[in-house]
């Protein structure tokens, strides 16, 4: 695409990125203008001394929805950028960030803390830490699966993956069903199905960093994800060495889903669809689809975050039904459109 | 410049390649022939490294292939396969665009070279008029002539085509083919059609039953004889009056 669109593609989604955030922040049980939430973010930054919000406001501004906005955002951009890249180290349309067993993995740590107690000496980030070692570990076995001779071979890598997947869920659910504990079941669900509202300023730091590694490793790689879509062998031919590039990708793209995962939950439907909803924009090309897809997943899980808040306040959904149940008739939708194959190529 | 020493390959039980040694001259253009399932494409695979043979050596410049970086060997040889499926879609000149790939470190941005070689790619492969569509909806030839624009972007010294005429229509088979002849590097490439190998190349390599069968220029190899014993055809070799080049002819018993 020509440069000058980019560019402007790429402002006037991060104006709106800005714009939903500070409309994010404004909802709630608690009225709140646009000029108090910047006001209150610019003093808490040190450029304004004064402020007409008060004390109340204030806290429940930077305390409260700062933080779960920006963790919503962070985690948007982080699972679509890891969808980018998964499609395209499986060369396959259907991928998403947990095909390799992440989300699994994760379940069955989470599920371990909050059922059986485990890493109960870890306080706080028990839940965190068990997630985020489920994630990781779930992913080193289905990456040792795939690996035969030395070499990674992809379609073992998706088989592989989604049987270490099944072996983790029916671990989970074993433990569900042995659990006599009817809140802790409950809480278990919840965990899997997403939210955000354990965010705070203290726990954002490591998503946000990592997400900002892993963003900056993929866009200079974008020539290398793009000849991976032209099949191994081409890929090979215009110099990629595969094998290295492809353990690269396992690794990052596992560490920013495994770290998402341990402090979210597993938030389905977002690394799949804005992949794709990218490429139908824009095509296919990784230069610009990894910044694209960051900033709508961004947009896009802001948004879904202030519905779970608002739609049946004062409880809250679970993130991850409203991306289920905003995405998939859009999925659908593009489904039945004739100008984007998903990757068929005919 | 390339050296092939007694390679053999082979999958399971099954023996592909059978002790082939032969060698490729700088700027010479050396099609391989030979009957389906005779090994064509899996020499050409070992040549660029797709494929590692199970004994034997590649040598480019007397160094091993083994030795070169994946990077250093996609300059040195760029491939265009029989068939290449693209995952998504890209625009033509996206797509070229890949061919500089193994120039670029990790913060290069796309130059006024690469762009200028893109270009130039585009217009021998005689794609330019399309470099704005989208690859998935070109047709077959188109797609091949956009891919071998690709390689020629990678500005390698060897040019390997797996059967290049496949899918082309008659005149753009001679036009591929005029193309790639007058390229300054060297060519080597699986043909199935014995009248464009005849016309266009220097060099003949004739494979039957995983072995390397004989090798020479296209009047030494292309005789009833061998066309008889390689390929089990009748055939008459004459000469094109237009081209003064050899002209075969086929037909069966009947």
């Amino acid at each position: 695409m020509p440069k000058f669109r980019f560019t402007f593609l790429i402002l006037a989604l991060i104006a709106g990125l800005l714009a939903s955030m500070t409309f994010a922040v404004m909802v709630g049980s608690v009225g709140i203008t646009p000029r108090i939430i910047w006001e209150v973010l610019f003093s808490k930054l040190g450029l304004l001394t004064e402020t007409n919000a008060s004390r109340a406001q204030s806290i429940i501004i930077w305390e409260i929805r700062f933080p779960r906005v920006v963790l919503a955002a962070i985690v948007g951009a982080a699972l679509s950028i890891s969808g980018a890249a998964i499609q395209a180290l499986v060369r396959n349309s259907i991928a998403d960030p947990y095909i390799l067993g992440v989300s699994s993995g994760a379940s069955v740590g989470a599920t371990s803390v909050i059922l059986l107690d485990a890493f109960s000496a870890l306080g706080i980030y028990a839940l965190s830490f068990a997630a985020f070692l489920g994630a990781i570990v779930a992913v080193i076995i289905v990456f040792l699966l795939a690996r035969v001779n030395g070499r990674i071979s992809v379609i073992r890598l998706l088989l592989a993956g989604i049987a270490i997947s099944m072996v983790l869920s029916a671990i989970t659910n074993l433990m569900l069903m042995m659990s006599k504990q009817q809140g802790g079941i409950q809480a278990v669900m919840y965990w899997m199905l997403g939210s955000l509202a354990g965010a705070k300023w203290s726990t954002i730091g490591i998503p946000f960093f990592t997400f900002l590694l892993v963003f900056i490793l993929l866009s200079l790689n974008y020539r290398q994800l793009n000849a991976l879509l032209l099949g191994e062998e081409t890929a090979a031919t215009l110099g990629i060495n595969l094998d290295r590039f492809r353990i690269f990708i396992i690794i990052f793209v596992s560490l920013l889903t495994g770290v998402v995962v341990s402090v979210s939950g597993s938030i389905g439907f977002v690394g799949l669809i804005i992949p794709h909803l990218v490429r139908m924009l824009i095509g296919s090309n990784y230069k610009v689809v990894i910044p694209i897809s960051a900033l709508i997943g961004a947009i896009f899980l802001v948004w879904a975050d202030m519905v779970a808040r608002v739609v049946i306040a004062p409880a809250e959904m679970p993130i991850g039904i409203i991306t289920a149940v905003c995405g998939s008739p859009f999925f659908i939708w593009m489904l039945r459109r004739q100008r984007y194959s998903f990757g068929d190529g005919e | 410049m390339l050296q092939v020493k007694d390679i053999s390959f082979s999958i399971m039980d099954k023996q592909i390649l059978q002790n082939l040694t032969f060698s490729i001259d700088q700027g010479k253009f050396v099609g391989i022939i030979g009957p389906n399932g005779s090994g064509k494409s899996t020499m050409l695979k070992i040549i660029y490294r797709h494929l590692k043979q199970t004994s034997g050596v590649v040598t480019l410049y007397e160094k091993d292939i083994v030795y070169f970086a994946q990077k250093k060997l996609a300059q040195e040889i760029s491939v265009v396969s029989q068939d290449t499926p693209v995952l998504f879609d890209f625009t033509v000149k996206d797509l070229v665009m890949m061919g500089r790939t193994p120039y670029k470190k990790w913060l290069d941005n796309d130059n006024h070279e690469d762009f200028a070689i893109v270009e130039e790619s585009m217009r021998l492969a005689n794609v330019l008029h399309l470099e704005n569509r989208s690859f998935g909806q070109l047709s077959g030839g188109e797609k091949k002539r956009v891919m071998l624009a690709r390689a020629l972007a990678q500005q390698a010294k060897i040019l390997v085509l797996d059967e290049p005429t496949n899918h082309l229509d008659i005149e753009h088979q001679y036009q591929l083919m005029d193309l790639v002849k007058d390229l300054p590097i060297t060519i080597v490439a699986a043909l199935h059609d014995l009248n464009l190998a005849a016309a266009y190349c220097d060099e003949l390599l004739v494979m039957k039953d995983a072995a390397l069968y004989m090798k020479g220029t296209p009047e030494q190899v292309l005789t009833e004889e061998t066309l008889k014993q390689v390929f089990h055809m009748q055939a008459g070799v004459t000469k094109n009056p237009f081209t003064k080049k050899l002209h075969l002819f086929f037909y069966t018993r009947s």
